[in-house]
C-alpha cells in the first residue's frame, strides 16, 4: 500500500542519511523501523510525512507518487517523539485541529474530537492544556489528534521513549490495541529492540542509512542476516571458525524455515573452531556450499547448553563468572579455542546454580540456532 | 542545524524589507562618512567636493601660519584620555560588579529574580537621566558640597564637577549594569559543587576564587568588559555633562566637529578611527569566543 | 565568599542612591538640591505646563510608537527568515548588520546618519528621527523574537502542517501565537530604546523635532532647574514600568514550553 522505491537522501555535502532504501508496507500492517540513532530511520519517517524531500526515489501511496506533496496534502499523520502538542490550545482544540484545517465545521469537529477523546479514555480532560497533563496523557492526546483524521498511514516517531518504564509497557499494549481496532497502517520508529519485537508485524532493521534486514520479529531474531542485526537485536555470542575444503555438505535442510518469507534457502555447513573441534552450523547464503576459509558463527546465549566437562559432544571451556539474575542464571565462559561466550540458563525449578566459577564445562550449541554470518 | 521549509516566505518578503532598510539607512551612511572624511571642510558646515587627506593629517599635525606641518599631540591626547578613562571605568565596573554578580548567582531562585530585576531596570534606564543624577550630586551647589559646607567641613565648594574623576564616576555608574549582567549570566550556569569540590580539595576562599570561580566566569567577564569598554570609549553624555568643555573624550570631540567646530571631514575621520578600534576589538573577541565554542555576547538578552 | 554579601549591598546602594536623590528632590518644594523643604508637586505641574516640554513629549511619543512598530515588523520578518527559513547566501552578513547598531558607539552611528541626511538634503523633521531610531531599535526588537523562535520546538510547526494546515495557516495558528511573548518583549524594548534615545536624536533632530531627552539635555546645559528633576523622574518611571512588565513577561514565557 505504501511503497518506498530506492530512496536516497543526504544533508549537505557529506552527511548521507539514506542509501537506496526500498520496501513496501502492507495495508493494516504494524511496520517498525528499528536501528541505532543516526541510522536514518527518523529521516525516512520525515520523508513519508513530507517534512523532508528525497534526493532521489519515489514514495508511492496507493500507487500514486506523493514524494513532492507538502505534508498537509498527504493522508498521513504523525505522532511526534515529544508529542508536539500545541501548548496554547487545550486538548479538545488540539484534537480538533486537523479536522478544522480540512474545512470541517467547528461544531462537528469538536464532536468528533470528543468521541475520539473517549476512545483514548480522556473524556474528562478536554478543557485541560497540554502542560497540565501527565506524559502518558499527552501521549494519548497525540495519538487521538492523529487518529481522528483516519490517516491511510500513521507514523510514530519513538512515541514511547519519553515515558517511564512501567508506563511504556502499558502504552505498548494500548498502541497495539488501537492499531487493531482502527485497522490503520502504523509505521513505527524506535531504537528499542524489545519494543520492536513485541509490537511489530514486520521489522526493518536499519544501519547507516541502509536497510539490513526486513522480516517478522521471529525471523529477525532467529535468522539474523548479518553480524550487525545479530548484535543489535538481542544478545549474541560470536565465535571465529573456518570452513575447510569439503566442509559444506550442500544440503538445504529447510527445517524450521516455515516462517521465512523472504530469506533464501538454508544450508548446513561443517565449521572448525579454533581448538580443532567441529560444529554444524547453518547459513542463509545460497552459495554456502562454496564457502571456504574464515567465518563468524553466531549463537544466542540461551541456545548454549552447558554440561559437565566429561559429557561428550560439547566444546570444552571453563566458567569465568556466574551471575544469578532471578529467573535466569548467566555464565561467562572462555572456550578452549579462546572465544569468550555467555550462556543463559533458565531457572525453571528452585535450584542452586549448577556450576561455579572455575568449573570445566562442555558447551553445546543448538544446531538450528548456530548461524554462519555474512560479514 | 537542519532547516525546515516550514515557514518559507519568499526571501524578498522576509529578508528584503530589513535588508533594504538597513542598506539605505545604516550601511550607506557609513559609506558616505567614509567619503566625507576624504573631502575638504566647508567652514559653514558640510564639505566641499574636493579630495583632501587633511582630516587624517590633522590628527598628528597642525598647520602653522606659514602652512608648515607641525607635530601636535592634542588630538592624540584626547584619544589617549578616552582610552584611559574607558579602561578605568571598565576596571572599576569589574571590581564592583563581580562580587555582586557572584553573590546574586548563589542566592535562592526567588531572591535571585528580584536582585536581577534591580540590575535590569538601570540597565535599560535613560543614560542621560542617570548621568544627570551625578550632576545633582557633584556640582558646586550639589549634595556633596552642600552637606560638606553645612557641616562646616569646607567653606568653599570643592571642584568636583568638570574633572576626569567626575567623568570616571559617571561612566562607571552608567555602565555598571552592563558588567554585572553578563558575569551573572556566566556564573548562573555554574555547578556549585565545583566550589565545594575545590574547598574539599584544600583550596581556601581566595584560591577557590582565583582557580575555580574566575575561570568559570571568564566568558562573562570578557563580555562585560567589552560591553563597558566600547560604549565608554565612545561616550558622549558623561564627558559633556560631567567633563565640561575642557575635558573632552572622543565622543564629544566628534560631536563638536559636527556642531560648533564645523569640521565635518575631521569629525567623520575621527568617527571612522573610533569605529575601526571598536571593530578590531569586537573581531578579537568574536575570534576568541568562537574558539571557546561559546556565544557569550547574546546570552544575556 | 565572605564579604561578597555586604559588598552586594554597597553595589545596590551605589546603583540606586543617585536615582533616589533625583526622585526625592523632584518632590522638593524648594529649589535646592541639598535641603529638603517639604513635599510638593509644583515642579511636575510646572514641567507639564511648559509648552516646550509638552511638544517634546508629543514628539518623543510619536517617534517611539512609530519606530517601535517599524522595527518590530522588520525584526519579526528578519527573525523568521533567519530562524525558520531555508539558509540563504549572505545570511550571516545580514544578521551581523542587523545587530551592528548594538555594538557600534552611538555617536558614530549618529554622525553617520546626520551626514547621510545632509548629503541627501533630506529634511523631513520627525521623519528623519523616526528613520534613525528604527535602525537603532531593530536589534532590540530582533533579539527577544529570535530567542523565542529558537526556543520554539519546530516539531510544533511540523505538527500543524501534518494536520492539514498550509504554510500560512500553520504560521497564523501556531508560530505567531507562540512567538507572541517574544514579539511583545521586542516591541517593548524597541519602545523604551527609542523613548530614551538621546545621542542620535541630538545629532539628527532639527529644532522643530526635539524629543524629551534632547530637551532635558538642553535644560541641564543651561543650568539646573528642579523642573528637570520632575521630567527626568517621569521618564524614569515610564522606563521602569515597561521594564518590570517586560521582565515578568519574558520570565513567564521562559517557564512555559
Amino acid at each position: 500500500m505504501i511503497e518506498l522505491q530506492d530512496i536516497s537522501k543526504s544533508f549537505g555535502a557529506d552527511v548521507v542519511a539514506l542509501k537506496h532504501v526500498s520496501f513496501t508496507v502492507a495495508e493494516n500492517e504494524f511496520f517498525t523501523l528499528l536501528g541505532p540513532s543516526g541510522c536514518g530511520k527518523t529521516t525516512l519517517l520525515r520523508i513519508i510525512a513530507g517534512f523532508e524531500f528525497t534526493d532521489s526515489g519515489d514514495v508511492l501511496l496507493d500507487g500514486g507518487d506523493i514524494a513532492q506533496l507538502p505534508p498537509e496534502k498527504r493522508p498521513v499523520n504523525t505522532v511526534f517523539q515529544n508529542y508536539a502538542l500545541f501548548p496554547h490550545m487545550n486538548v479538545l482544540q488540539n484534537v480538533a485541529f486537523g479536522m478544522e484545517m480540512r474545512g470541517i465545521e467547528r461544531v462537528e469537529a469538536a464532536d468528533s474530537a470528543r468521541r475520539m477523546l473517549s476512545q483514548v479514555m480522556l473524556d474528562d480532560f478536554a478543557e485541560r492544556f497540554p502542560a497540565q497533563l501527565s506524559g502518558g496523557q499527552q501521549q494519548r492526546v497525540a495519538l487521538a489528534r492523529a487518529l481522528i483524521n483516519r490517516p491511510r498511514v500513521l507514523l510514530l516517531d519513538e512515541p514511547l521513549s519519553a515515558l517511564d518504564f512501567k508506563l511504556r509497557k502499558t502504552m505498548r499494549i494500548e498502541l497495539k490495541r488501537l492499531q487493531r481496532d482502527t485497522g490503520i497502517t502504523f509505521i513505527f520508529v524506535t531504537h528499542d529492540q524489545e519494543e520492536a519485537l513485541a509490537l511489530s508485524d514486520r521489522i526493518a532493521v536499519m544501519r547507516d542509512g541502509e536497510v539490513r534486514q526486513i522480516g517478522a520479529p521471529m525471523d529477525v531474531y532467529e535468522k539474523p542476516a548479518d553480524r550487525f542485526v545479530a548484535d543489535f537485536i538481542g544478545e549474541t555470542n560470536f565465535l571465529a571458525g573456518r570452513v575447510e575444503a569439503g566442509g559444506g555438505d550442500g544440503t538445504g535442510d529447510g527445517a524450521g524455515d516455515s516462517t521465512g518469507g523472504d530469506s533464501s534457502r538454508v544450508n548446513s555447513l561443517r565449521v572448525t573452531l579454533g581448538d580443532g573441534s567441529t560444529v554444524t552450523a547453518r547459513s542463509q547464503n545460497a552459495n554456502a556450499a562454496d564457502l571456504r576459509g574464515a567465518v563468524t558463527l553466531a549463537i544466542r546465549p540461551e541456545r548454549v547448553a552447558l554440561s559437565a566437562a566429561a559429557t561428550p559432544g560439547g566444546v570444552a571451556g571453563a566458567i569465568d563468572e556466574v551471575v544469578y539474575q532471578g529467573n535466569t542464571t548467566r555464565y561467562q565462559i572462555t572456550l578452549q579455542s579462546g572465544d569468550r561466550i555467555a550462556a543463559l540458563e533458565t531457572n525453571a525449578a528452585a535450584a542452586t546454580a549448577q556450576f561455579a566459577a572455575g568449573d570445566r564445562v562442555g558447551a553445546r550449541f543448538e544446531p538450528q540456532s548456530l548461524w554462519v554470518l555474512q560479514e | 542545524m537542519k532547516r525546515l521549509f516550514n515557514f518559507n516566505l519568499p526571501p524578498l518578503l522576509s529578508v528584503g524589507p530589513a535588508a533594504l532598510f538597513l542598506t539605505v539607512f545604516f550601511i550607506a551612511p557609513f559609506a558616505i562618512i567614509a567619503v566625507y572624511s576624504l573631502m575638504e571642510a566647508d567652514p559653514f558646515g558640510g564639505v566641499r567636493r574636493a579630495f583632501s587627506a587633511d582630516a587624517y593629517i590633522q590628527f598628528l599635525f597642525t598647520r602653522d601660519w606659514d602652512g608648515n606641518l607641525q607635530f601636535d599631540l592634542s588630538y592624540l591626547n584626547i584619544f589617549w584620555r578616552s582610552f584611559a578613562l574607558a579602561a578605568g571605568a571598565t576596571v572599576l565596573c569589574l571590581a564592583a560588579a563581580f562580587p555582586a554578580a557572584y553573590y546574586i548567582a548563589t542566592q535562592p531562585r526567588r531572591r535571585r529574580g528580584l536582585l536581577l530585576l534591580l540590575i535590569t531596570v538601570p540597565f535599560w534606564a535613560n543614560l542621560l537621566v542617570r548621568t544627570y543624577c551625578w550632576v545633582l550630586i557633584l556640582r558646586d551647589s550639589g549634595l556633596v558640597n552642600g552637606w560638606l559646607i553645612a557641616f562646616d567641613l569646607i567653606s568653599t565648594p570643592l571642584p568636583l564637577m568638570y574633572t576626569d574623576g567626575a567623568i570616571l564616576v559617571g561612566l562607571t555608574y552608567t555602565y555598571l549594569p552592563f558588567m554585572a549582567l553578563p558575569i551573572y549570566a556566566s556564573l548562573e550556569k555554574t555547578d556549585w559543587r565545583l566550589i565545594e569540590a575545590s574547598r574539599d580539595l584544600y583550596a581556601g576562599h581566595r584560591q577557590t576564587l582565583a582557580r575555580v570561580v574566575f575561570p568559570l566566569a571568564r566568558p562573562g567577564v570578557i563580555a562585560g568588559c567589552i560591553m563597558v569598554f566600547i560604549p565608554s570609549l565612545g561616550a558622549f553624555i558623561a564627558p559633556s555633562l560631567l567633563g565640561g568643555g575642557r575635558n573632552l573624550m572622543i565622543g564629544s570631540l566628534i560631536q563638536l566637529q559636527f556642531s560648533s567646530s564645523r569640521n565635518w571631514p575631521f569629525g567623520a575621520a575621527s568617527a571612522l578611527i573610533l569605529l575601526a578600534f571598536v571593530l578590531l576589538l569586537l573581531y578579537l573577541w568574536r575570534r576568541r569566543s568562537g574558539r571557546d565554542g561559546r556565544d557569550d555576547g547574546e546570552s544575556i538578552w | 565568599m565572605p564579604g561578597f554579601g555586604a559588598w552586594t549591598w554597597v553595589f545596590y546602594i551605589f546603583l540606586y542612591l543617585p536615582l533616589v536623590i533625583l526622585v526625592v528632590f523632584s518632590f522638593n518644594a524648594g529649589r535646592s538640591a541639598t535641603v529638603w523643604s517639604g513635599f510638593s508637586l509644583d515642579w511636575y505641574a510646572r514641567a507639564f505646563g511648559n509648552e516646550s516640554i509638552q511638544r517634546a513629549t508629543v514628539n518623543s511619543l510619536i517617534v517611539a510608537f512609530s519606530a517601535m512598530t517599524a522595527a518590530t515588523v522588520l525584526a519579526l520578518l528578519a527573525a523568521l527568515a533567519l530562524m525558520r527559513g531555508r539558509r540563504f547566501r549572505g545570511g550571516t552578513v545580514f544578521r551581523v548588520t542587523l545587530l551592528a547598531p548594538l555594538m557600534i558607539p552611538e555617536i558614530v552611528t549618529a554622525v553617520a546618519t546626520l551626514t547621510f541626511f545632509s548629503a541627501l538634503g533630506m529634511q523631513l523633521g520627525l521623519f528623519n528621527v523616526f528613520i534613525a531610531h528604527t535602525v537603532f531599535c531593530i536589534p532590540f526588537a530582533y533579539l527577544p523574537i529570535a530567542a523565542r523562535l529558537s526556543n520554539l520546538d519546530e516539531s510544533l510547526e511540523c505538527a500543524a502542517r501534518d494536520l492539514y494546515a498550509g504554510a500560512w495557516r500553520a504560521f497564523r495558528r501556531v508560530t505567531l501565537p507562540l512567538a507572541m511573548p517574544g514579539i511583545a518583549a521586542g516591541a517593548m524594548l524597541a519602545f523604551i530604546i527609542s523613548l530614551d534615545d538621546f545621542v542620535i536624536t541630538l545629532m539628527v533632530a532639527d529644532a522643530g523635532s526635539t524629543t524629551l531627552p534632547v530637551y532635558i539635555f538642553g535644560m541641564v546645559r543651561m543650568g539646573t532647574s528642579p523642573e528637570i528633576n520632575a521630567v527626568s523622574t517621569a521618564l524614569l518611571a515610564v522606563t521602569t514600568v515597561i521594564i518590570v512588565f517586560h521582565y515578568y513577561l519574558s520570565n513567564s514565557a521562559k517557564n512555559r514550553p
